[in-house]
């Protein structure tokens, strides 16, 4: 920007405004979690402690948070094994069906969640699959595979590929040449995916909902707690609980996200996707 | 994956490392997504075979006659219009609200520190999505937060106040569904926006300016053009997952003022209607996908040329 421009002061307090719109509902979480009152409304009654302990005996609930936690690692996994593999592929190869095979591995950012968990549900009863945590990690699966694309193919975007022809010309073979080339350069990114995808599985509701038949899990337990007034404080608390989580895991993607940017040479050129 | 002659031999063409390569999530997607949504097409078109008994028919029989309820029972009818109604308005209120903060960003932030701008947006998005429902109905409901405050905003020494009792902003289902879903789906807008406004050339801008246009006739005629793909894009990635959240009118509008989403999931989950449900679904994509192409139609020429 070589032109002198005015203070922008009027942009700046639309975007202070719309942050307070964004976190508004963010912040009176711990706010309630910490109120000594079942009613969530102002103004508060004291500071007490009490649902945290009320979460922490809650017996139903670690079942559930058990359940989500295994479905989470599942998917992060394969999610991000998987989007190694497609954002490989996008950014290395030229190939026949590209568009179409990629278009659909990305379909679900823009499909509503509902038409893929139903459409998973209808097909698995169809050939007399049981519901259950599997049949969720699934579902995840092909929700977050989508988010792992993008992360890892900006990790791969800028990848020099003059490394990669070096390792051929010094005898090492393809295989080799990605686990002591590429994959190191990758790895920020890998981490990355894997806990943006991870944190996207423990929040996600719909697909949980459809697809767990009778087992647990945590979302859906929160949701079933809303029905009952004098649990939603302890939700309250659960929910500080893992929003604090998903910060401090998606800060640490973002780190990672960054540096892997950086160490193949490229710039940031913004969020995550 | 191949042993190590068949992998020597897949190398020599770039198509079939490439095909090796996207096979893993390819399959995948095809087996897990591209199969269920045909078996979706299928099964609407077919009675569900389970008798009262519970036994199963034989063979399916292909009939119209799900397709024939979801579009002749006036129910229904409502049900979609009123979800394309509420989608449409939270299309445009998020994508309009969207668009000075990505503005912002791109045009009025340094460079360096964009990431942290677009992460601090981003963040609120990851997090638990029901939760951040339960609490607007938490700041619009009776005696709720907006309430408390708006009853404490007062003229000073006097005891006028925006609000003299407390009330609920709920009563007005749709307006909540709306507010909650233009939160839910504000980063969806920001970043394509963004992207977009990262792309046009700075130089343009000085261009135009230079010629003699005014700062505001410049946005017009140069950026908002130019940021066009950006803001379609934003559109349909609002607009097509809005017609399946089923989550919020439920909670927001207490069951009062379903949408179709809810139908949908009445009937797949609580009825076990699948294939009513299944035609219901197929039929709600269908016009989805109709008012999106339309959409694009109609912007044809802010989309030629741009390669994404």
């Amino acid at each position: 920007m070589k032109r002198v421009q005015r203070k922008p002061w009027f942009h700046r307090t639309y975007a202070v405004v719309y942050l307070i719109f964004l976190y508004a509902p963010i912040l009176l979480l711990p706010i309630f979690a910490f109120n000594d009152s079942v009613i969530l409304a102002f103004p508060l009654e004291g500071f007490t402690t009490k649902w945290f302990g009320e979460m922490w005996e809650d017996a139903q609930l670690f079942n559930a948070l058990r359940n989500s936690l295994v479905v989470a690692l599942a998917t992060a996994s394969v999610a991000t094994f998987l989007g190694l593999f497609a954002a490989r592929a996008s950014t290395r190869f030229r190939f026949p069906g590209k568009g179409p095979v990629l278009g659909l591995i990305m379909l679900p950012l823009v499909l509503p969640e509902m038409i893929l968990a139903m459409s998973l549900l209808v097909a698995l009863l169809a050939i007399g699959f049981n519901l259950s945590t599997f049949t969720v990690i699934i579902g995840h699966v092909l929700f977050t595979t989508p988010l792992a694309v993008a992360i890892l193919t900006s990790a791969f975007q800028s990848l020099d590929r003059s490394l990669e022809e070096a390792a051929y010309d010094l005898g090492e073979t393809p295989a080799s040449t990605f686990r002591l080339i590429i994959l190191p350069l990758v790895m920020p990114g890998i981490v990355s995916s894997f806990l943006i995808c991870f944190t996207v599985s423990l929040d996600e509701f719909i697909i949980s909902y459809f697809l767990s038949g009778t087992e647990p899990m945590l979302s859906a337990y929160i949701y079933g707690q809303f029905r009952f007034p004098a649990n939603v404080p302890k939700v309250m608390a659960l929910g500080t609980i893992l929003v604090l989580l998903s910060i401090c895991l998606l800060a640490i993607a973002e780190y990672y996200r960054r540096r892997g940017i950086a160490r193949v040479g490229g710039k940031s050129s913004g969020g995550v996707l | 994956m191949e042993g190590t002659s068949g992998w020597a031999r897949f190398r020599r063409s770039e198509a079939a490392s490439g095909l090796s390569m996207i096979a893993p999530p390819g399959l995948y997607v095809i087996l897990l997504l591209a199969v269920p949504l045909f078996t979706v097409l299928f099964v609407s078109f077919y009675t569900d075979g389970v008798t009262e008994t519970g036994a199963k028919t034989a063979l399916p029989i292909l009939t119209f006659e799900n397709y024939a309820e979801v579009w002749t029972k006036p129910i229904y009818r409502v049900l979609m219009l009123r979800s394309l109604m509420i989608s449409l308005s939270v299309t445009f209120i998020t994508v309009l609200l969207a668009y000075p903060i990505a503005y912002f960003v791109s045009f009025h932030v340094a460079p360096s520190k964009k990431s942290l701008w677009l992460f601090l947006i981003t963040i609120p998005f990851w997090t638990s999505y029901i939760i951040r429902v339960f609490l607007w109905k938490v700041v619009l409901g009776y005696n709720g937060v907006f309430s408390s405050v708006l009853e404490r905003t007062c003229v000073p020494f006097t005891d006028v106040c925006v609000l003299s009792e407390p009330m609920s902003f709920l009563t007005n289902g749709a307006v909540a569904v709306t507010i909650t879903l233009a939160h839910a789906y504000a980063p969806f807008a920001i970043l394509p926006i963004f992207v977009a406004l990262e792309k046009i050339d700075r130089s343009f801008l000085e261009a135009g300016q230079d010629l003699g246009e005014s700062k505001f006739t410049t946005f017009v005629r140069v950026t908002l053009p130019l940021s066009m793909p950006g803001l379609i894009a934003a559109v349909m990635i609002v607009f097509i997952p809005t017609v399946g959240d089923y989550v919020t009118p439920d909670l927001m509008g207490g069951g009062k003022l379903p949408l179709i989403a809810n139908a949908i999931e009445t009937q797949m989950l609580k009825l076990q209607n699948r294939a009513l449900g299944s035609a219901m679904a197929v039929s709600a994509m269908a016009i989805v996908a109709l008012v999106t192409i339309l959409f694009l139609v109609l912007n044809r020429r802010f989309l030629r040329g741009t390669s994404r």
